[in-house]
Parts: C-alpha cells; sequence; structure tokens
C-alpha cells in the first residue's frame, strides 16, 4: 500500500495528544518557522498540564518580533493564556523589553508556570542528542554562570565542560515550506532552525506545510527531514485569517461568553 | 584642547567596524552591534553569521519587501544576497562552539577587569532570556564588548567583580566605549589604548570601576 501520512485537518493530527504530553514546536520565535495552524488545534483540542520546548516562550504575539507590516500572528503564548501549559524549556523564554509583558512571564509571575532556562546552543543540541541516541554530552556553555548549578563538570584538555542530558518529546510541532507524502520535507530560509533538529527527537512529528507534492516533486539532493523522522503532514491553508491575532482574540471573547 | 565628547552609538559602531578584519566569520549581537555592519570600511568583504541560521547575511529588507522565512536573530528582515547559506539551529550553534566564529561583537551590562562578561539577566527582573549569549561568548575566537561606559544612573559599567549573572568568564578581549577603547590583557587586567576627544585617562579613569593601565602609545579614537 502506498503510504500517505498527510492527515485531513489539523484538528485530526492532534486529536491523540494527552493532558501532560510534552511537546517541541516553535521554529525561531517569530512567525516564520511557527507552526500556527497546528498551536490553534491544540488549544481547541483543550490537552492541559503539557510541557513545551521551545526557544521562546512565546514572545511574538506581544514585542512583534519577527512580524511582517502590519499583521500579527498567533504563537504558543495562547497555550499559556489559555492555561493548558505546566512548564516551559526555553533559551528566549520573555521579551527583550521588560515592560512588555508575554503571557508567559505573566504565568511565571502568578506561580502557574515553570520555566526553565537554557542557552540555545545547549537547547538545540539537546534535542539533537535526543534524536541521535546520545544520552548526554560535555559543553563549555554555561561554565562559571548561574545554569551550571546542579551539573556534573568535567575537565577536558584544561578545560571545564558541563554535562548536558539529552531531550525527547512526545510530539514536536514542524513547520515546513514543501513534503511529499513519504514526509520528506524542505524548509524555507531561516526557518529551518529548530524545525529541522526538533522533527528527530519526538515519537511523533507532525508537519504543517503549505504544499504537499508527489515523491520525486522534491530532488532527493534538496530534502531537509528525510520521510522516516515524519509520521503525519498537514496542509496549511491558503488564508491566514484563523491564525491571525485579532481573530483569536475574537474567538477567545465568544468563548469566554459560552 | 579639542571639546570634551562621548562618543554616540554609532560613533561606538564605527570604531568597532575598523576591528573586523577582510574576509572574517562575524556574529553581531543585538543593540549597539547590530549598527557595525554598516561602518566596515569599504573593500573588506565579510561573512556575517546569525543564530537564525544564516551566514552571509546582507542588508535588512526594504520595506514591503519583508519575508518572514528570512530574519536574523534580533527578528529584523533580511535582503535575500547572493552568497547566502542557511542552516538548522544545530549547525547555527556548532559553529559558534566550535570555534568556526572569528568575531562576535556583543552588549554588555558590565565586564569585569578580566574580561567576565555579564549581559543575559537583570536580577531584579527574576527572568531573562540567555539565548545565544553564553554560546557566543565561550565559542568565538575574539569577544569585543560595544556598550556606553556607564549605565543610566552612571554608574561604571566596567568594574573588578561583575555584580549582575555572569553570561561567561573571561572572554572578552577588547571593549569599546563611549569614552575609550580598553584591551583585557591576561593577568594584567584593562589597558587603555584610545581615548575619546577631549578626555583625560584621570576622568575616563573616575568612570571606571576597576584600574586601568595607560598605554604608553595612548591616542584619541578615530573614526
Amino acid at each position: 500500500m502506498p503510504i500517505n501520512k498527510v492527515v485531513p485537518s489539523f484538528r485530526e493530527a492532534v486529536a491523540d495528544i494527552p493532558d501532560g504530553a510534552t511537546i517541541f514546536l516553535d521554529g525561531f520565535g517569530g512567525p516564520g518557522g511557527m507552526p500556527h495552524f497546528l498551536i490553534l488545534a491544540l488549544w481547541e483540542h483543550g490537552a492541559k498540564n503539557l510541557t513545551i520546548i521551545s526557544n521562546t516562550a512565546g514572545i511574538a504575539m506581544a514585542a512583534g518580533f519577527g512580524m511582517p507590516g502590519g499583521k500579527r500572528y498567533i504563537d504558543h503564548s495562547i497555550l499559556i493564556e489559555s492555561g493548558q501549559v505546566r512548564k516551559v524549556i526555553a533559551s528566549f523564554p520573555v521579551t527583550a523589553n521588560p515592560s512588555v509583558l508575554c503571557a508567559a512571564e505573566r504565568a511565571w509571575r502568578e506561580g502557574k508556570l515553570e520555566i526553565e532556562t537554557v542557552p540555545q546552543g545547549t537547547l538545540v543540541e539537546r534535542i539533537r542528542a535526543g534524536g541521535a541516541g546520545i544520552p548526554a554530552f560535555y559543553t563549555p556553555t554555561g561554565v562559571g554562570t548561574l545554569l551550571e548549578r546542579g551539573k556534573e563538570k568535567r575537565v577536558f584538555n584544561g578545560r571545564e565542560y558541563l554535562l548536558e542530558t539529552a531531550l525527547t518529546a512526545d510530539f514536536a510541532f514542524i513547520r515546513a515550506w514543501k513534503a511529499d507524502r513519504l514526509g520528506n520535507l524542505v524548509y524555507r530560509g531561516t526557518s529551518r532552525n529548530f524545525n529541522a533538529v526538533m522533527a528527530t527527537a519526538a515519537r511523533i512529528t507532525i508537519a504543517e506545510v503549505d504544499e504537499v507534492v508527489e515523491p520525486g516533486g522534491i530532488d532527493p539532493d534538496h530534502v531537509h527531514t528525510p520521510a522516516l523522522y515524519v509520521k503525519r503532514i498537514v496542509v496549511r491553508p491558503p488564508d491566514d485569517t484563523p491564525i491571525l491575532a485579532e481573530t483569536y482574540e475574537a474567538r477567545k471573547r465568544e468563548r469566554g461568553r459560552v | 584642547m579639542p571639546t570634551k565628547q562621548r562618543l554616540d552609538r554609532d560613533g561606538i559602531a564605527m570604531r568597532v567596524a575598523k576591528e573586523l578584519p577582510d574576509g572574517a566569520v562575524v556574529n553581531l549581537g543585538i543593540g549597539i552591534p547590530t549598527l557595525v555592519s554598516q561602518y566596515v570600511p569599504e573593500g573588506r568583504e565579510i561573512l556575517y553569521h546569525s543564530e537564525s541560521g544564516v551566514l552571509g547575511c546582507g542588508p535588512l529588507a526594504d520595506p514591503g519587501e519583508e519575508d518572514i522565512d528570512l530574519i536574523n536573530a534580533g527578528g529584523q528582515f533580511l535582503k535575500k544576497v547572493p552568497g547566502m547559506a542557511f542552516f538548522h539551529s544545530a549547525d547555527a550553534f556548532a559553529i559558534m562552539r566550535g570555534g568556526h566564529i572569528d568575531i562576535t561583537v556583543l552588549g554588555a551590562l558590565q565586564v569585569s577587569e578580566r574580561g567576565d562578561l555579564a549581559n543575559w539577566l537583570y536580577p531584579e527582573r527574576g527572568i531573562g532570556n540567555v539565548g545565544g549569549g553564553m554560546d557566543l561568548a565561550v565559542g568565538a575566537k575574539r569577544v569585543i564588548v560595544a556598550m556606553e561606559h556607564t549605565d543610566k544612573q552612571g554608574r561604571p559599567k566596567i568594574v573588578r567583580e561583575c555584580t549582575y549573572p555572569l553570561t561567561a568568564r573571561e572572554c572578552v578581549s577588547l571593549i569599546v566605549t563611549d569614552l575609550a577603547v580598553l584591551e583585557v590583557v591576561k593577568g594584567k587586567g584593562l589597558l587603555l589604548r584610545e581615548i575619546a576627544p577631549g578626555w583625560t585617562p584621570q576622568e575616563v579613569q573616575a568612570l571606571t570601576g576597576a584600574p586601568l593601565h595607560i598605554a604608553p602609545d595612548l591616542k584619541e579614537i578615530e573614526l
């Protein structure tokens, strides 16, 4: 039987996510590389007590990070605002400007959200290790800082290193550009970032893509993520209205009335 | 005597730009460092790396041409230029830790006389963005700090010991401020190499929280 990983809807793609799941998502933090429709579907689905592992804790909506002129897209802060998230592991959890609060910082201040801050290179290497069967590794990053607390230290060639452990997740929400039905993925520009690494380290990797082509439609030399890493593919609709912040805010108000 | 002046942010960036040699691989941090690329002397070709997963960042995109899949680490939109290369984040950081970045220019809250760098966390906020700063500080072959000499309250940002949480120990080799260019000399401390027009070493020392050694060939900063 021909392999076909395309799932007809975002709702179906996230339907089996249980309470307490750990999820990789976010790309770099801006709307490029952000799996907006999967995030929105998870918000609708309502799974709770989630652990989110991502570069930011959702700063794009609050700070306008990477937003193109005039548009404002949702990000995973909607999952924090809805109280679905217990913990975030991130390198850039909050906005650069302390006077602009994102949902994560508000929830953290209220004691409703745990945030673990990890250097960006350590975060992505922990995920890479998770996908590659490496349980832990030594890195020079963080030595002599607050972030070395509780970590084993070892000297190699006269320099100190910290032991960091691998990260895996139950699900990865990936934003890619093109896929074929087998699951081969191509990313666009700087939106490859965390996506290509997270795709390798989750039990179930779900790719949100612009377009699905027939096998052969992607030159094998151009594949960034080989098909075996991907379990489900969902195609984004051309209309981005559902993922605009104002649409989300209107729906939230509607929900508030129900 | 020339009139006493502090360099503005662009002035600091101009002075840092002279430190980037032809052909260097460079990562520019957010803030004053971002301004550096526009002042690189003509004829030098630099390869700029960004944490967002790109080498060969050129100018920023024109208004109306913004592409969400083409950003730098600060979330600014880049123009697509010939010779660019994209890669994923594990590569973006392997490039740093692996020692493949020649120079990084970073902002700072404080720098110590030994070159300790603090630039990620205001303790009063209780939460901060470490981002890629720690990886850059430990991985780049040369770390240049570009910052104002004193903070908003007029307190020295160059100190004996950082009181803000550290980004990395003993990593900074050059500090360029609005008042001075200082070299961090291993085992010795800070060497005042250049000074802003109209300032005396004593006046700069008074605004510095660590002792300064004065270079025998101390010069006025030239832009």
